[in-house]
């Protein structure tokens, strides 16, 4: 099969057009993603735009987005596949008469009562696909290990039915909010990206391009403020969404030029816990007069 | 190109981080698909195939800038800089033009300005923003400053020091600040003042790190690679020492010590509801029996409910362990949830509860100030005394430590001298289920000097060494 992408840069424009703007080493990990055939890692706070890079990834391809939630409790039936129990049953009541006992028995085990879950999904699909396994630090130990064997080899076996090898390699990002160290197996198989806040710069450009009605000068002064925040010690700093969400509410509003105030009454969009408000409320008000 | 990759493989190795055989064989095979003149292209193919925990990322950027600081395109800026330079520096001196022209018409490049004149080059490169500029004016200013000779055996952080003790970048701060309330003309509003401070900040920063990358460029250029990277190899978060962490380490710490927290409180929940089947459950089995007709189709298990264990903690939080005691109390805090009952005790030579400072606190740094500062912990001189606090611990809360309750002591048993009452621990043991001591020192300095744990330590279910994050990570899950 061909690659994807031309260069770095091509995917650095593609992820512009669809609205993501992606860093030198977003664009070089989704560009060697491709190219070597592996999956992405992506690890970050949350809100910075892990689960969208993928989104964003499978619009610029045009592919189908196939997503798996990862939840605590999370199995094979769930994630790779299940037997058709019901109909399997209907099947060997409809003909109880005819069929030998090894007919009906090769027969129920078919790709015919087989139900695809996600990730066997992603790989009989014919079509374009891109795979997001979505917090996949939430799942057990135990559990990650069947993600292993279709990372790796991109084939799912199943003991019935043998072996269901990828007709095309998707693309497959997974990502993970760091609650716990994931295994030295999957980690091993992966290629990692880490999305960490943006720079200012990035930010700036990130505000303009997701909230069209904001003035440049006004972009420039939330990205400004929004880093002075983070730089302080809060107990969960704005994430980019919430950059967008207050610069939507600005907008909103029809505020032209921030002032402290301003910043002051609408900080709850930006921040989640009452006393990061307080401190920050605090610190942008009265700290710079001293 | 092979080798130089395998040294620098070896390299992060040497430097903890752990690169595995596919790793390697990975790193190679990507950067067969990048144009190995784009440098940061280069960087972060090698950092995603080889990198696989952020917290390393400090590490392998080090060991790659010394290993392909004389590769990279910055090494060649040297000219194009320089012409750039002169022209700033050329209309800054026509600028001037009272100054006469004889200085002008010279234009022999930055060895020629003055002090002062650099300053204002470097104020004007701060308040654009220009990264040229900076790059430069980091590169010429390590040239002048630095003094740096070759083969002279000293670390990068003594020029790094000197380079920066002559360039006063405090007043420099000030002087921006200066400089852009006049360019609005005025006051700045408290908002404007604390962004354009924090602007400025970050640009000095930066232009900080161009020194050093500076400075670095041309250690290695001096030195060899191999010889440099042994030089700034620095322990990975989780193996920095409690007890000697920089400011710097403390600083990186306390953030690597949140998300810990956090895995920790995490995978105790985990384990705790992981307890598969118990044995059958009769009755249940009988009822679910029923729609079977009473045929037992669906046995039914009993799932162990583990009993929710207690904890009491009691930390030394005299002078020579408070960094370590400081990160204990922070696990304490953590845990406080997993735990149905966790109590806290601080002593020094005297000994107090300070559970209560936790409760209901949910900013951890007050809590931590409050017990250093209200915790009544001071006895006689304030020099630890273990004796005198566990005596006073059985006499007070003795009565508290049930079957149920694991005790845990932290510190380094330096006892000043004074009498052990190693007694205590003893009676303590027989009445709780396990009693645990960390010890934040070296295995090899326990029980020199007046280091006693070894008194302590055989009344106890085990004593560990507790250095760093990986062992502390390492004994908590034993814990669980």
């Amino acid at each position: 099969m061909g690659t994807r992408f031309e260069s770095v840069q091509s995917v650095r424009e593609g992820l512009r057009a669809e609205n993501y703007l992606a860093d030198e080493g977003i664009a070089g990990v989704v560009f060697l993603a491709d190219r070597l055939g592996k999956p992405v890692l992506v690890e970050g706070p949350a809100g910075t735009g892990k689960t969208q890079l993928a989104k964003s990834v499978a619009e610029m391809l045009g592919a189908r987005l196939i997503r798996l939630q990862c939840y605590e409790g999370l199995d094979e039936s769930k994630a790779l596949y299940e037997w058709n129990y019901k109909k399997q049953l209907l099947r060997i009541q409809a003909d109880k008469s005819s069929d030998s006992w090894s007919d009906v028995h090769d027969d129920i085990f078919s790709d015919e009562f087989l139900l695809t879950r996600p990730l066997l999904e992603a790989i009989t699909a014919e079509d374009p696909v891109v795979l997001l396994i979505d917090e996949v630090d939430r799942v057990e130990v135990e559990t990650e290990a069947l993600l292993l064997e279709i990372l790796s080899e991109y084939q799912v076996s199943i003991p019935e039915l043998g072996t269901i090898t990828a007709k095309q390699i998707p693309l497959v990002f997974l990502t993970s909010n760091n609650t716990r160290e994931l295994s030295e197996a999957l980690k091993r198989r992966c290629l990692f990206l880490h999305v960490d806040y943006p720079e200012l710069e990035r930010e700036k450009q990130i505000v303009m391009t997701r909230v069209p009605d904001v003035t440049e000068n006004m972009a420039d002064q939330i990205a400004r403020i929004v880093r002075s925040l983070r730089q302080l010690d809060l107990k969960k700093a704005p994430s980019v969404s919430e950059t967008i969400d207050w610069a939507r509410t600005l907008v909103l509003l029809g505020v032209q030029n921030i002032d402290a105030q301003q910043a002051k009454e609408t900080l709850h969009v930006l921040l989640k816990y009452q006393t990061d408000i307080a401190k920050a409320a605090k610190e942008l008000s009265v700290e710079a007069k001293k | 190109m092979i080798d130089l990759l395998a040294g620098f493989v070896v390299e992060l190795r040497n430097a903890g981080i752990p690169v595995s055989l596919t790793e390697n064989l990975d790193a190679m095979e990507a950067i067969q698909h990048i144009p190995i003149e784009d440098r940061d292209a280069f960087k972060y193919a090698l950092g995603a195939t080889m990198v696989k925990n952020n917290s390393h990322w400090r590490a392998f950027e080090t060991v790659f800038e010394v290993y392909f600081s004389l590769r990279g395109p910055e090494y060649k800026l040297v000219d194009g800089d320089e012409s750039e330079l002169d022209e700033m520096w050329r209309e800054m001196q026509e600028q001037q033009q009272g100054q006469g022209e004889g200085k002008g018409a010279g234009g022999g490049g930055m060895e020629a300005l003055t002090p002062e004149e650099m300053m204002n080059l470097l104020m004007k490169a701060l308040m654009k923003g220009d990264q040229g500029m900076m790059r430069a004016l980091a590169k010429q200013s390590v040239q002048r400053f630095a003094g740096m000779e070759p083969g002279r055996p000293v670390g990068g952080t003594y020029y790094l020091y000197r380079t920066l003790r002559n360039l006063d970048l405090e007043g420099m701060l000030e002087k921006l600040m200066e400089a852009s309330r006049q360019e609005v003309g005025g006051e700045l509003t408290p908002l404007e003042e604390r962004l354009e401070k924090d602007e400025y900040d970050s640009r000095i920063d930066q232009f900080k790190k161009e020194i050093e990358a500076e400075i670095r460029r041309r250690l290695v250029a001096d030195r060899g690679a191999e010889a440099m990277a042994k030089t700034l190899r620095k322990p990975l978060p989780e193996d920095v020492e409690f007890m000697h962490a920089s400011r710097d380490e403390m600083q990186n710490l306390k953030k690597s010590l949140y998300p810990l927290t956090r895995k920790l409180a995490a995978r105790l929940a985990r384990k705790r509801r992981h307890g598969r089947k118990g044995p059958l459950d009769f009755r249940n089995t009988v009822r679910h029996s029923l729609s079977y007709g009473g045929v037992p189709a669906d046995p039914k298990f009993k799932y162990p409910r583990p009993a929710k264990p207690e904890l009491m903690v009691i930390a030394d939080i005299s002078g020579s362990v408070a960094a370590f005691a400081r990160f204990t109390l922070m696990l304490v805090y953590a845990i406080q949830g997993q735990f149905s009952k966790v109590r806290s005790f601080v002593f020094i030579d005297g000994l107090d509860e300070v559970t209560e400072y936790f409760k209901g606190v949910e900013d951890i740094s007050e809590a931590i100030h409050r017990v250093n500062t209200e915790a009544d912990v001071v006895w006689v001189d304030g020099h630890s005394d273990y004796g005198h606090a566990f005596e006073v611990f059985w006499d007070k809360y003795g009565k508290d430590v049930g079957p149920k309750t694991t005790v845990l002591l932290l510190g380094d048993a330096r006892n000043n001298y004074h009498a052990s009452q190693a007694w205590v621990v003893k009676n303590i043991r027989q009445k709780a289920r396990h009693v645990y001591w960390l010890n934040p020192e070296p295995r090899s300095y326990w029980n020199t000097g007046d280091s006693i744990v070894g008194d302590y330590g055989t009344h106890t279910d085990g004593v560990y060494e507790c250095r760093n994050l990986r062992q502390l990570e390492a004994f908590v899950e034993k814990l669980a």
